[in-house]
């Protein structure tokens, strides 16, 4: 049993942080998405992440915050099997993805991303046309039937058509960088995953477009699960359901390595804490 | 100190100026359009002596074949080498490519002739396989460092799709390169269309008739400057300096030709 809170009386956000002030309904009755046990995540030697135990949870917005350093985008590169592509990277522990192990023997690391997408912290369109930056994702997975549909589609859920709609053989790297990151999203839902990664999605766009994307989020959490990375603790309040904070610890020979350090609703997280760290950055004191 | 240095680099522009002067000022003379259409010996009139047709044709057979044959497999080093091998292979691998760059194109020439000439004859095909040699660390090596160029979240991108990754290579990256890759041919090209050693030993017993036909040893414009150099006739040293001179001028503008492609491909690649 937690220990009642003595400080609740005198917490008070550094920055204001406004939650949706939603009820979730309790943990057991959600469905498990993916179950992560004991993971750890090395890059040649050094740890970036330790010992994270955690749930996701289908159709909801997760986020993930904390202080740069503390392995936020390892773990959630190790979602989709991203990490695989780093030289001397490797990973210990289980990620169960509907019950399955992804990184079980004989699991196709391709597999695992058609169902698990993923949108960068830069926007990384193709250098190609609008249309063709979603319809080739779709040309080459097999999806060719009604593709002008499901373009529309995409963008349409990405909030992006209006803008685009009359230019969509235009070259991608005409758009903004919000648009283009708009088009990243679009290209990722329009295959139809399971999951959207998003790591840092915002973290290079102005407010407004920042603002489109967090609607969209919301939006469009009824058909995807989100797991979103973001140092914004705002947007991590404003987006998310569940909320976990991850922070950096140091070893026995002062090594630095991230950890999980509290993973709750996304409300208690911001407003009653249970750990000291999480309320310490927070309420702004760290990070 | 800057003195030195500016008077080292007025030499090596120098050298160039005075090569491409004395070349054009003796060959000259004898580059007309017969040079490039007709063959050296009318037959009709007896021993006259006119173009170097055969030898134009044969260079274009030679390092047409010799390109052939190594645009897929340089490029399939440099893919293989860039975004499938071990740091360690990689390290290798690309060491000796520049070994091999920097073996005698004389010794390339041995080599070939141990390998297919003896027991066979000279052929066109073997002189274009010792110019290949000479020509895939070059493409390799232009090839990798376009493919280096290639940002990797766009490799990401395709990847975190679901798209496995030879399509990602072929499909998303591959096309980023095309600039580099007929960059770097272009340049392979121009090093090895005035290669004389390679050719003495595989592809230089030749008639005097222009042929297509590399089952057959081809004269080239090297060898034929070669051998007409040698020659008593002062007629005969005019019409080198002048094969001398079109090959210059092939080089050069092949150069100017690469330079340009290079940067506008460089452009496009740097520009997200």
């Amino acid at each position: 049993m937690m220990e009642e809170r003595e400080m609740s009386t005198t917490f008070e956000p550094a920055v204001k942080v406004e939650t949706r002030g939603t009820t979730l309904p309790p943990r057991e009755r959600l469905e498990r998405i993916f179950h992560i046990e004991n993971l750890d995540a090395v890059y040649s030697g050094k740890t970036a992440v330790k010992g994270v135990t955690m749930e996701v949870y289908k159709n909801l917005v997760t986020a993930i915050i904390g202080p740069s350093g503390c392995g936020k985008s390892t773990f959630i590169r190790c979602l989709n099997r991203m990490n695989d592509l780093v030289p001397g990277f490797t990973m210990t522990g289980t990620i169960r993805y509907h019950g399955q192990d992804i990184c079980g023997q004989g699991i196709d690391p391709v597999a695992v991303r058609r169902h698990i997408g993923m949108v960068f912290q830069r926007p990384n369109p193709f250098p190609r046309s609008i249309y063709d930056n979603v319809a080739w994702g779709l040309k080459v997975l097999g999806l060719k039937d009604h593709m002008d549909e499901r373009v529309e589609r995409a963008l349409t859920q990405a909030a992006l058509w209006d803008e685009v709609k009359d230019r969509l053989k235009a070259s991608a790297l005409s758009l903004s960088g919000g648009q283009q990151q708009r088009l990243c999203i679009a290209r990722a839902i329009a295959v139809e995953p399971d999951v959207v990664l998003m790591d840092e999605p915002a973290s290079a766009l102005d407010p407004i477009a920042t603002q489109a994307i967090e609607q969209l989020m919301n939006d469009l959490k009824s058909e995807y699960t989100f797991v979103i990375v973001t140092h914004n603790m705002q947007q991590a309040a404003r987006v998310a359901d569940m909320t976990a904070f991850f922070s950096i610890s140091r070893g026995a020979e002062g090594q630095r390595s991230g950890e999980l350090v509290e993973y709750d609703a996304t409300e208690k997280i911001f407003t009653a804490p249970a750990d000291r760290r999480t309320e310490d950055y927070v309420t702004g004191r760290f990070g | 100190m800057e003195a030195f240095a500016t008077f080292a680099a007025v030499i090596a522009v120098g050298i160039l100026v005075v090569v491409v002067w004395s070349v054009a000022r003796r060959g000259a003379g004898a580059l007309n359009l017969d040079l490039l259409t007709k063959d050296p010996v009318d037959f009709a009139f007896g021993n006259v002596k006119e173009g170097l047709a055969n030898a134009f044709a044969g260079t274009i057979v030679l390092v047409g074949l010799a390109t052939a044959m190594t645009l897929p497999v340089g490029i399939l080093v440099a893919i293989y080498l860039n975004e499938f091998a071990r740091a360690s292979v990689r390290t290798g691998v690309s060491l000796a490519l520049d070994v091999l760059n920097g073996v005698p194109a004389i010794v390339i020439g041995i080599f070939v002739f141990g390998l297919f000439v003896v027991g066979h004859g000279q052929s066109g095909f073997a002189g274009s396989f010792a110019l290949a040699c000479l020509m895939l660390p070059l493409v390799s090596r232009a090839t990798m460092e376009i493919l280096a160029l290639v940002p990797n979240s766009l490799r990401e991108a395709s990847l975190a799709l679901g798209v496995p990754r030879w399509r990602t290579t072929l499909s998303v990256v591959l096309p980023q390169t095309i600039g580099g890759i007929v960059t770097g041919t272009t340049l392979a090209v121009a090093r090895v269309a005035g290669e004389t050693a390679p050719l003495l030993f595989t592809s230089s017993i030749v008639g005097l008739r222009t042929s297509w036909n590399p089952h057959h040893a081809l004269q080239s414009i090297p060898v034929a400057i070669f051998e007409l150099s040698e020659q008593p006739d002062p007629a005969d040293h005019a019409r080198a300096w002048a094969a001398a001179l079109v090959l210059l001028l092939f080089i050069l503008f092949a150069s100017l030709g690469a330079r340009w492609l290079a940067t506008r491909g460089r452009r496009k690649l740097t520009q997200r």
